[in-house]
């Protein structure tokens, strides 16, 4: 069952529409990433969801009770929805604890309801329930506020960028205790992120928006084996992109015929650009048979070395004289001028051209 | 690593603070020469509980009206579509270059009947309110939208969010406020002599001007100092240590603003209403007395252009001179406190600040004091009175001259330094371009204090001069409204065009950001 559901939802500011008919459903106990690049509307949808913001069409419900549509604006008090926003946003006169239970009845804050279990939920000890929220980390405070958001039970928790603000060795402890700490209170979560490895790392499904449309809602590893565009190709992870033709469910282009993922619709054949990652390039040792027997030569242009692996440029020695990139285990890393084969293992996408 | 300050600074800063101790221990030491006896004599009279009770009832009536009048603008201008906001948050900011004596004039000359607790209580709501307006709004602004959001998502409404979030928010600012509005009514002397209300500063004046150099006076000022002492500790204590600091760092977004509804035409009656009564009726009247005849008033009097030129003259003439003499002793405190910021340096700048809880007339009269027992060929100079006005204004101008030498931080002159420039070519190239406008400011502040000051320049002007306060007082304390209009006229103009020029000077930071 659907914990929430939106339907044809439009905004626009000013004249310019920043939604054009948004229509998505969040299923109950899942985390949906909302993965958009900056000026996408993600964080207008997540506010017209809060009810920050009033929609100029369609319809929202959330745990079956319809909140936004045909002029009904139910204000965000109302919708039983956790927020995190971007920065934390704890209340500076308050102690973590009064923080945590503030959303709670008068009876229930008077008695720190709860506020022990909700600390360690979110990985916190419960003595930090008389800090001030001025001394703690940037991700302390995240923690705390979504130890908030969780502390009335809300049947939806919106997470806005939470960890953008935070450095990277902080944000991937703080992006897995708060994944944790959703996964073990059940809730339904949307969290809006522009960073696509932290939507296919905590998203149960991730939505993707792109110039205020939904281009593709999928798994996170359905999303990066075969995103719909050329360009979500390029922002969820690195592409190679060759020129090809499609039969069927077969490619050939310079890197010889390749397995499709899906076969091209509608016509199933045609001129196509082919997508691959650079990880399905695989350099061969010396002396070792590619698996499907085409190996390809080519010339080590350029090598950037990033420990557990490096990112190889290569020149195809076929007539052509393509450039590509692999991705290849840092210890099995190439030298600049090297000769090498290569053979691609795995399923391609393809892009009709036009 | 901290290093010593300079001799020479630290001796420059020592005098300013020096400045502002001396007439403040002098009054005690005067009050201290009466015995007990004699003393508890001249406290324990009638006189003195209808003053006491009169004092503290305007005060506190005051403070509380300014604060919430002064926090519902700032609202409304700051977190709704208030129609022309703009415009309203000039005009609330704007009452602050109307003295309070110039307001309560031109409320007298429209009617007597406001010479009572009432009237009193409408004059200086409106001369005070924008001490809290300014202070809330700029706090309004700086908060953090989020918070708001969250608290909304919490389930709070619009009205529990305000009471439970921004409220406390506003703490600080709101009692920062309502403490300048209490220390401004417990000072103010000019506005309660004309609206025939009797408090402690009118009365101090009174036996000043029978008794001259008695001793009752100083008694009575030393009951005003230990008032206004209390004034500051209970701010201190209710403030307390609470944490305000926003919690976190980076970007922020656009504030919040709610629609109005229906309500907008109501809400904009009522800041109409407010402009009205701040700044529509004393411009009014001042421009009503001006196109009367003298014989008009109910004391009928002539204006000699001569006598409006040279009071103008010396009212422009003590306001730059003051300007330029308050920054200058500043400057060295200033540089002391961003550079060397030791205990001492804190000691000197608390006592500066000292001279903003003492009354301006009780500081004027220990100085009168003084020159009469121990420097008497300076009484009644123009070079005593310019020292005067420059130990009543210190606090004004370290504040903003403080503000300016932290923007020139000392990372720049060291690389200035390193770029190969001397000092005194980096105090021209670095500092001073760096700091000036702060200090351009820190002047144009002094020079409306001083130009629409009124009790020290009672007391202290030289006998043959006039300035433009003193000869509306004197023409408005005998009820010749007419002849004070042109007085009033120029008095007003002179500070609201300084009033303009400094906001020029402080950008527009005073007002709502041009994002929104």
């Amino acid at each position: 069952m659907s914990e929430l559901r939106i339907r044809g939802l439009r905004k626009s500011f000013d004249g310019h529409p920043v939604l054009h008919g948004i229509d998505l459903s969040v299923e109950r106990g899942t985390l949906l990433a909302l993965l958009g690049p900056s000026g996408s509307g993600k964080t207008t949808l997540l506010r017209l969801l809060c009810g920050f913001e009033r929609a100029d069409a369609g319809s929202v419900e959330i745990d079956g009770r319809r909140v936004a549509g045909d002029g009904l604006h139910v204000p965000s008090e109302q919708r039983r929805i956790g927020y995190v926003p971007q920065e934390g946003a704890l209340f500076p006169h308050l102690s973590v604890a009064d923080n945590i239970v503030f959303g709670l009845p008068r009876t229930q804050r008077r008695a720190r309801h709860r506020v022990a279990e909700l600390l360690e939920l979110v990985g916190l000890p419960a003595h930090f329930g008389e800090r001030a929220p001025q001394q703690l980390s940037g991700g302390q405070q995240q923690r705390v506020a979504l130890a908030r958001a969780l502390a009335p039970a809300p049947t939806l928790v919106m997470l806005d960028e939470p960890f953008s603000s935070l450095d990277a060795a902080l944000r991937v402890e703080t992006r897995q205790a708060v994944a944790s700490a959703l996964a073990a209170a059940g809730a339904t979560a949307v969290l809006v992120t522009h960073d696509q490895s932290e939507a296919l790392s905590l998203g149960h499904e991730v939505a993707v928006l792109w110039n205020g449309r939904l281009i593709q809602t999928a798994t996170p590893e359905a999303l990066y084996r075969r995103p719909v565009t050329r360009e979500l190709a390029s922002f969820v992870g690195e592409a190679v992109l060759l020129p090809g033709v499609a039969r069927q469910d077969r490619a050939s282009c310079e890197l010889g015929e390749l397995a499709l993922a899906a076969p091209l619709v509608p016509s199933g054949h045609g001129t196509i650009d082919v997508m691959l990652r650079p990880e399905q390039i695989r350099l061969l040792r010396a002396g070792e048979a590619a698996r499907d027997g085409t190996a390809h030569d080519a010339l080590v242009t350029e090598v950037i070395f990033q420990g557990q692996d490096a990112s190889v440029a290569l020149q195809l020695q076929s007539a052509t004289r393509t450039m590509v990139r692999a991705r290849v285990p840092g210890y099995l890393c190439p030298q600049p001028g090297e000769r090498v084969r290569l053979t691609v293992e795995g399923e391609v996408t393809a892009y009709p051209r036009d | 690593m901290r290093s010593r300050a300079p001799r020479g600074l630290f001796a420059a800063a020592a005098l300013s603070a020096l400045l502002v101790l001396l007439p403040i221990a002098f009054t005690f030491w005067r009050a201290a020469s009466f015995g007990i006896g004699e003393a508890l004599d001249l406290i324990w009279r009638p006189l003195v509980g209808e003053l006491l009770i009169n004092t503290l009832l305007i005060a506190v009536a005051t403070t509380l009206v300014c604060a919430m009048l002064g926090t519902a603008a700032a609202w409304f201008v700051e977190r709704t579509h208030l129609p022309g906001r703009r415009a309203w948050a000039v005009l609330c900011a704007a009452p602050l270059a109307m003295p309070a004596f110039i307001s309560s004039y031109a409320w007298v000359s429209l009617s007597e009947n406001l010479q009572d607790f009432n009237g009193a209580l409408l004059v200086l709501t409106c001369a005070y309110f924008p001490l809290v307006y300014l202070p809330v709004a700029a706090a309004l602004r700086g908060m953090d939208p989020a918070l708001e959001e969250s608290a909304r998502a919490l389930g709070c409404n619009r009205w529990t969010s305000f009471v439970r979030v921004v409220l406390p928010q506003l703490r600080p600012a709101l009692l920062g406020g309502m403490l300048l509005v209490a220390l401004g009514v417990l000072s103010e002397f000019g506005a309660f002599t004309l609206l025939r209300f009797r408090t402690f500063t009118t009365q101090i004046y009174a036996e000043f001007r029978t008794g001259f150099d008695g001793g009752g006076a100083s008694l009575l000022a030393c009951l005003l100092i230990v008032i206004c002492l209390a004034v500051l500790a209970f701010e201190f204590r209710v403030r307390g240590a609470a944490r305000y600091e926003r919690v976190d760092r980076g970007a922020r977004r656009a504030v919040l603003r709610y629609e109005l509804g229906a309500w907008r035409w109501i809400v904009v009656a009522g800041f109409a209403l407010l402009a009205l009564a701040t700044l529509g009726v004393p411009l009014g009247m001042i421009g009503f007395w001006l196109t009367q005849p003298g014989a008009a008033a109910v004391t009928p009097a002539d204006v000699s252009p001569e006598l409006l030129w040279n009071a103008t003259l010396s009212s422009l003439g003590f306001g730059l001179a003051a300007a330029a003499l308050t920054t200058l002793l500043v400057v060295p405190l200033a540089f002391l406190l961003v550079r060397y910021p030791t205990r001492c340096a804190t000691l000197f700048e608390r006592s500066v600040f000292l001279a903003q809880g003492v009354p301006g007339l009780v500081i004027a009269l220990a100085i009168v004091s003084l020159a009469v027992h121990m420097l008497q060929p300076l009484y009644q100079s123009a070079t005593l009175l310019v020292v005067a006005y420059a130990i009543l204004f210190m606090p004004v101008a370290l504040v903003s001259v403080r503000a300016a030498f932290m923007q020139a931080q000392p990372r720049l002159e060291e690389t200035a330094r390193a770029l190969g420039l001397n000092w005194p070519q980096t105090l021209v190239r670095v500092i001073l371009p760096l700091a000036g406008p702060g200090l351009g400011a820190s002047a144009a502040m002094v020079f409306i204090s001083v130009v629409t000051e009124l009790n020290a320049t009672l007391l202290l002007s030289p006998l043959d001069t006039q300035t433009l306060a003193t000869q509306i007082w004197a023409d408005t304390s005998t009820m010749a409204f007419a002849a004070a209009a042109p007085y009033a006229a120029l008095l007003t103009g002179i500070s609201l065009l300084a009033s303009g020029l400094l906001f020029a000077l402080l950008g527009r930071s005073a007002l709502p950001g041009e994002r929104a």
